[in-house]
């Protein structure tokens, strides 16, 4: 199992199009990945659907933590590591 | 034979069937089913259908929107929707644990997850619940068997009947079926009124509640020029309006002839007839139908139907694009025209009573000087070796105009000090679109190198009627003669101070209002581009001696009414 705790500095939180590409992401890898909200005191949801990743409403500057069980479960850490150190793709903004 | 009274919005006639595009939103009661494998099955099915009907949507809004890829990741993240594990695995539990039909388990875990998102405090999320539900009606259009609703089901040419029409119904029709629009609700600046006549197909909007008469198949007659639908016309009826559209062709063909010539009046006067335009495209369309360049580029396009505002280097390449197709012909550029009407969240436009009495255009501009500050230098980055002008929406007082001026001497000088190349002498507008701008012409033509009259704002605002709201409908007539006096005191006020004047509102781009406007002085006829032909025609046929005389009458008259049938005699 792999886990990793990280603070979403995005602009918009994971609710627009970052939330999407996130998903799509998870859902490249074989192993059970999921998210839970830490800030919110959420429970663990499935990483690999939207709608429950939503439903957590991770803001911008809520911290998160992913976890990953299966054959694949360090790439799919790293990978998800890598989008948001990439900020998935868009500008950090003010 | 049966006539209803709406707006023409976009010239022409349509003769044809009545397609029905319905929206209405389905609802679905809880109710069992014997066989979940059945109810399994149809579901499958339905998402199966949605899907393909989704990507086809997709591929075809990145084909349309030349600058769209936001708009297309609508429809991306709503095929997401339809494959999402968690979403599927409760609706199937709604099929074989509760042996709900798949309309219902379908509805019922939509609804759920639409609930559960829409209620948290983000206009985000409240946006995604927006796109459950979204999704969630396309499938359900399926599996209840509408499928009359998918606009992709025109087959044969017709008229396209709606209620109102969103911009992802528009891109879904096929446009070589589309013979004329006509809305039950809308008004001449809806969607569909910008959308109709960009594409040259006759429309009429708000014709008021009649939707129910109007059954699929049933012959009607859309007159774009008055704003007249006729339905179940008779055979002397068509013959008429045939004869009206081959006439309406034939003058069109002839103008499109004559329409990359200047337009110059009997006595010698030239008027600058440009174009309004709203993208890449459109300033293709309008070299192509003799623009002498761009009265009003609005640049919303740019900023709407995303979620982050536009870099400045994102803006000053859309810029470059666009001023490229009018080499040394002048384009005049409007910064952002936007209020808490239009979505754009990461502007965060509180939410108004009213926002058309809002935060809006020049004032949001102000109230959020670092979004402007880019538009800005983008423009005057991009304006380098083109004739650009630049117009602000929106002013009401010189106090407004002074303190917009003082942002643009301040981005000038920022410019300056990074050392980044900028177009120096740029002319510098504003619309007169409020009533107080129009009264205080004389002041604000001072301050600015130009004015550009948007008739559009100007008569909902002098009359107080919304133009979209089918309780009022020709109440905010530009041709009231209240509008027309205050067009002149604009005119007159600008002229006093050797200022320029255009007119960029639908006014423009009438031919029946062409003497007048040429008579009150106008400078500058700014229009939709496919109306410029027989506008350029119809500025040919009148001396300024003559249009002076038929603007002094017009502007005497009493009633809307009076002004628009005495104008009658000189088409």
């Amino acid at each position: 199992m792999e886990t990793l705790e990280i603070t979403v500095i995005n602009k918009v939180g994971l609710h627009a199009r970052p939330a999407a590409a996130f998903v799509k992401k998870a859902q490249v890898f074989k192993s059970q990945i999921s998210i839970e909200n830490l800030t919110k005191k959420t429970e663990a949801v499935n990483a690999k659907s939207f709608v429950k990743l939503l439903s957590i409403a991770v803001d911008r500057d809520n911290l998160v933590r992913i976890t990953a069980e299966g054959e694949d479960e360090l790439q799919a850490i790293e990978s998800l590591k890598e989008l948001f150190n990439n900020n998935f793709g868009e500008p950090v903004g003010e | 034979m049966k006539s209803y009274q709406g707006v023409g919005i976009s010239a022409g006639i349509a003769i044809g069937p009545v397609f029905r595009y319905e929206t209405e939103t389905i609802v679905v009661q809880p109710e069992e089913s014997s066989d979940p494998d059945v109810e399994n099955k149809r579901l499958e099915d339905a998402l199966q259908k949605a899907t393909r009907e989704l990507e086809e949507i997709l591929e075809k809004a990145r084909k349309d929107l030349a600058t769209g890829s936001n708009e297309a990741e609508i429809f991306d993240a709503h095929l997401m929707l339809l494959s999402d594990p968690d979403l599927l695995d409760q609706v199937k539990e709604n099929i074989y644990q509760h042996s709900f039909t798949a309309e219902y388990a379908w509805y019922k875990a939509t609804e759920y997850y639409a609930e559960l998102i829409g209620a948290m405090d983000s206009e985000y999320l409240a946006a995604r619940s927006a796109d459950i539900k979204d999704v969630a009606q396309r499938v359900l259009r399926h599996l209840v068997g509408d499928s009359d609703a998918a606009c992709r089901l025109i087959t044969i040419p017709s008229v396209v009947v709606a209620k109102d029409l969103t911009p992802s119904d528009t891109v879904s029709f096929d446009k070589s079926k589309v013979l004329g629009f006509c809305t039950i609700s809308g008004g001449p600046t809806s969607h569909v009124a910008i959308l109709s006549k960009a594409l040259g197909i006759p429309a009429v909007v708000g014709i008021g509640p009649w939707m129910d008469e109007l059954t699929a198949g049933r012959e009607v007659v859309v007159d774009g020029f008055s704003g007249k639908m006729i339905l179940d016309p008779d055979q002397a009826t068509i013959k008429k309006y045939k004869q009206t559209a081959s006439l309406y062709e034939e003058s069109f063909k002839k103008a499109l002839e004559s329409t990359k010539e200047h337009a110059i009046t009997k006595d010698g006067r030239r008027v600058e007839v440009v174009a309004n335009i709203g993208g890449v495209e459109d300033a293709k369309t309008a070299v192509e139908f003799g623009a002498e360049g761009v009265g009003l580029l609005r640049t919303e396009f740019i900023f709407l139907e995303r979620e982050t505002a536009p870099t400045e280097e994102e803006q000053v390449q859309v810029y470059k694009d666009i001023f490229a197709q009018f080499g040394s012909n002048p384009v005049v550029t409007r910064t952002l025209d936007i209020g808490g009407d239009k979505p754009a969240n990461y502007l965060k436009i509180p939410e108004e009573m009213n926002p058309f009495l809002g935060l809006r255009g020049t004032r949001l501009a102000l109230a959020r000087p670092e979004v402007f500050h880019t538009q800005l230098r983008a423009l005057m980055r991009a304006g380098i070796g083109c004739n650009l002008k630049v117009m602000f929406p929106m002013v009401g007082t010189v106090q407004e105009v002074r303190d917009v001026m003082s942002h643009v001497n301040q981005v000038k000088k920022d410019l300056a000090t990074e050392g980044v190349p900028f177009k120096e002498n740029i002319e510098w507008g504003i619309m007169i679109e409020i009533p107080a701008a129009a009264v205080m012409a004389d002041a604000l033509a001072k301050e600015v190198d130009f004015f550009s009259i948007g008739t559009n704002d100007l008569s909902q605002y002098t009359l107080a009627a919304d133009r979209g709201n089918t309780n009022v409908v020709g109440v905010a007539d530009a041709f009231d003669p209240s509008v027309l006096r205050l067009i002149k005191m604009v005119v007159e006020a600008a002229h006093a101070n050797k200022k320029w004047v255009g007119l960029c509102g639908e006014l423009a781009g009438d031919g029946m209002a062409t003497p007048v406007l040429l008579g009150i002085g106008i400078d500058e006829f700014s229009m939709n581009p496919r109306a410029i032909p027989l506008v350029k025609q119809s500025i040919r046929r009148f001396s300024m001696a003559t249009a002076r005389e038929i603007a002094d009458h017009a502007l005497g008259l009493a009633t809307t009414a009076d002004v628009r049938y005495y104008l009658k005699s000189f088409l």
